[in-house]
């Protein structure tokens, strides 16, 4: 039970919505949306060592009682959150971590089709693969 | 003769012909005698009267007309269905009328038929009651235009080479008009030959498009045979596209697949890429490509699919192989085909370059690097290593051992492209593109977690040869706007 979103800066409205089941969708789009606040905070934390090593990699925002929210932002401000299931204690880091590295390289990709306006929605047929895929890996 | 049914039957002609996608074409005066008599032929040619006729139906009755093959082959010419593809109902008028002008001995040209002209004679046809008809009465008729292929990039043409093949498969696909193609008109193939040797079945099937294949028996000059034919051949077809026969080689056998590019169809695209940049080995940038593909006026959505599909380096720029994938996909779909989910096979960068045997990778590629992606060299030069030969199958290995370092790109500039026979290739293009994926991921797996603004401003930096050894810490959209942020901050 998972859902992924991506934000943009600077509005911060969302690129790319995907959740699992799709149910209570509307709860994940809440906490993915709340958690943003989470995000900023952290990259706020890090504005004064902006300029050196700073983590793309946010690590667990919170923790709730069912699930758990990831974040990871780019250099280029866009927010990546991952909400997964508390009860699925099987993902660690290092496979968050590598999750977000394959959205990353996608959303790069996506990022060079010159037919992709960057703050437009997300259609990309190979990105939907590439996180379904994603998805059920882990489910 | 009938009259009743011409003024029916030359309003359903015109309304036909109007709806083609046309903005200007050739007005046409034909006699009543001719209206009828053509659309008569054309109806026995094709199934719906809405629809285009079927090939080898045409083709049949073309051979009927005892006309030899090369004026066949000029009346296809002159009358358009060679350049939109199919024989629309104009362009079968036209054909009709070039037909009667080549047996009254005018050469083949359009002023020819502006004339009173008898009506062609199509010999030995099995619902043809009358053989020959009188000269018509007067010019009154009925004017249609003809539509012309509006879009440049529909205008193709076929190789008729003599020893092209076409096979059929005995079961014919159902009717079925391509969903969004702009023009009622189904698509049929010019698969009618003229005299050309036919032999064997072959069958393939193709994941979103049904191919047709037709077997043409040696032309007998037997009327069963042609009695037989329309019968057989009036179905139409579902998605082949119309220009997509390949050369038959003698090592291989290329039937109808419409991702597979022609000889033409890539001379075409050749020059269209040098229009955009003249060196053949550079690459065309993603803006310049956009605006281009824009042109053809497929939404965006679509054109974003097929950058997607067919920038399979995903460097934001268009080499030749992808470029020609990328013009086959948006011909296919201007001709009504879905787009592929990925790439078909013949499509894939590896191949295309295989096939064309073209010497595309040298050093001209290293130093011919457009700056736009400063960041992204690392990336990119990895990725035309990879591209740059089905035939290096053997160097790749040693890529996935060595990693990123200059002196195997070196390696590779020194390597001189063999050729190496088509069978081969076929297979090294198979593993290549595995490979290639593959490899692909790997420039991926460094992880990003501790990119900072000083790397990046040192790619930007960096001269267009390659550079020496590549950053852990590189990562491509992280330094494309880096250099903002960084002038930002330091705001």
């Amino acid at each position: 039970v998972r859902a992924g979103v991506i934000y943009s800066p600077p509005q911060n409205y969302p690129l790319y919505i995907r959740s699992i089941p799709t149910e209570n969708e509307l709860k994940f789009h809440y906490t993915v949306h709340t958690s943003l606040d989470v995000v900023d905070e952290k990259i706020s934390a890090m504005g004064k060592a902006l300029v050196d090593q700073r983590e793309l990699y946010l690590g667990l925002l919170y923790p709730t009682e069912d699930y758990k929210v990831y974040g990871y932002v780019t250099n280029s401000r866009v927010k990546f959150v991952m909400v997964v299931d508390s009860s699925n204690t099987a993902l660690r880091d290092n496979e968050i971590r590598s999750m977000f590295r394959k959205l990353h390289n996608s959303y790069t990709d996506i990022m060079c089709n010159p037919f992709y306006n960057p703050g437009d929605r997300i259609h990309s047929r190979a990105f939907d693969n590439m996180v379904n895929s994603m998805m059920m890996q882990v489910c | 003769m009938e009259q009743g049914p011409v003024g029916g039957s030359a309003a359903a002609a015109s309304s036909a012909a109007t709806t083609g996608t046309g903005s200007g074409g050739l007005l046409l005066p034909l006699s009543e005698s001719e209206q009828q008599r053509y659309s008569e032929l054309f109806s026995r040619c094709c199934p719906t009267p809405e629809a285009a006729a079927g090939g080898s139906s045409v083709g049949e009755l073309f051979r009927a007309s005892q006309l030899p093959p090369d004026t066949l082959h000029q009346i296809t010419e002159v009358c358009g269905a060679k350049r939109v593809g199919y024989f629309g109902p104009a362009q079968f008028y036209i054909a009709l009328k070039l037909i009667a002008a080549a047996q009254s001995g005018f050469p083949v040209r359009i002023e020819s038929i502006k004339n009173e002209l008898p009506l062609p004679r199509f010999i030995a046809l099995k619902n043809d009651s009358e053989v020959r008809y009188g000269t018509p009465a007067e010019l009154h008729g009925v004017k249609f235009q003809v539509p012309h292929a509006t879009l440049e990039k529909n205008s193709y043409k076929r190789t008729d080479e003599g020893d092209k093949q076409e096979t059929k498969s005995p079961p014919m696909s159902p009717i079925c008009s391509p969903p969004a193609s702009p023009s009622t008109y189904q698509r049929i193939p010019l698969s009618y030959g003229y005299g050309k040797s036919r032999s064997g079945l072959e069958q393939q099937h193709g994941a979103p498009y049904e191919v047709r294949h037709s077997t043409h028996q040696q032309d007998g000059t037997s009327s069963g045979n042609y009695g037989a034919k329309p019968a057989l051949g009036c179905s139409t077809l579902n998605r082949s596209l119309s220009v997509e026969r390949e050369q038959q080689d003698s090592s291989t056998h290329y039937s109808d697949d419409p991702w597979r590019i022609t000889e033409e169809q890539r001379d075409y695209y050749v020059n269209q890429f040098r229009s955009l940049q003249p060196d053949l080995n550079s690459f065309i940038s993603g803006s310049v490509a956009k605006n281009f593909f824009t042109k053809s006026k497929l939404p965006i959505p679509e054109l974003s699919h097929i950058w997607e599909l067919s920038d399979v380096d995903c460097d934001g720029a268009l080499t030749l192989p992808e470029f020609c994938a990328a013009f086959h996909l948006v011909v296919a779909r201007k001709n009504g085909y879905q787009l592929p989910e990925t790439l078909p096979e013949t499509l894939l960068p590896e191949y295309l370059q295989a096939a064309s045997l073209k010497p595309l990778h040298d050093c001209a590629l290293f130093d011919s690097y457009s700056e736009t992606l400063p960041g992204s060299q690392q990336t990119r030069d990895f990725s035309r290593t990879e591209k740059t030969s089905a035939e290096e199958v053997p160097d790749k290995s040693a890529l996935l051992q060595d990693g990123k370092k200059d002196d195997k790109q070196a390696l590779k500039v020194s390597t001189s492209l063999k050729t190496i026979p088509k069978e081969f290739q076929h297979l090294t293009v198979k593993t290549a593109a595995q490979e290639s994926n593959a490899l692909k991921a790997r420039p991926r797996s460094r992880s990003y977690s501790s990119t900072s603004i000083e790397d990046a401003m040192k790619k930007g930096e960096e001269p267009p040869t390659p550079p020496p050894r590549p950053q852990k810490s590189h990562s491509r959209a992280s330094s494309l706007d880096l250099n903002k942020i960084f002038q930002q901050n330091t705001q």
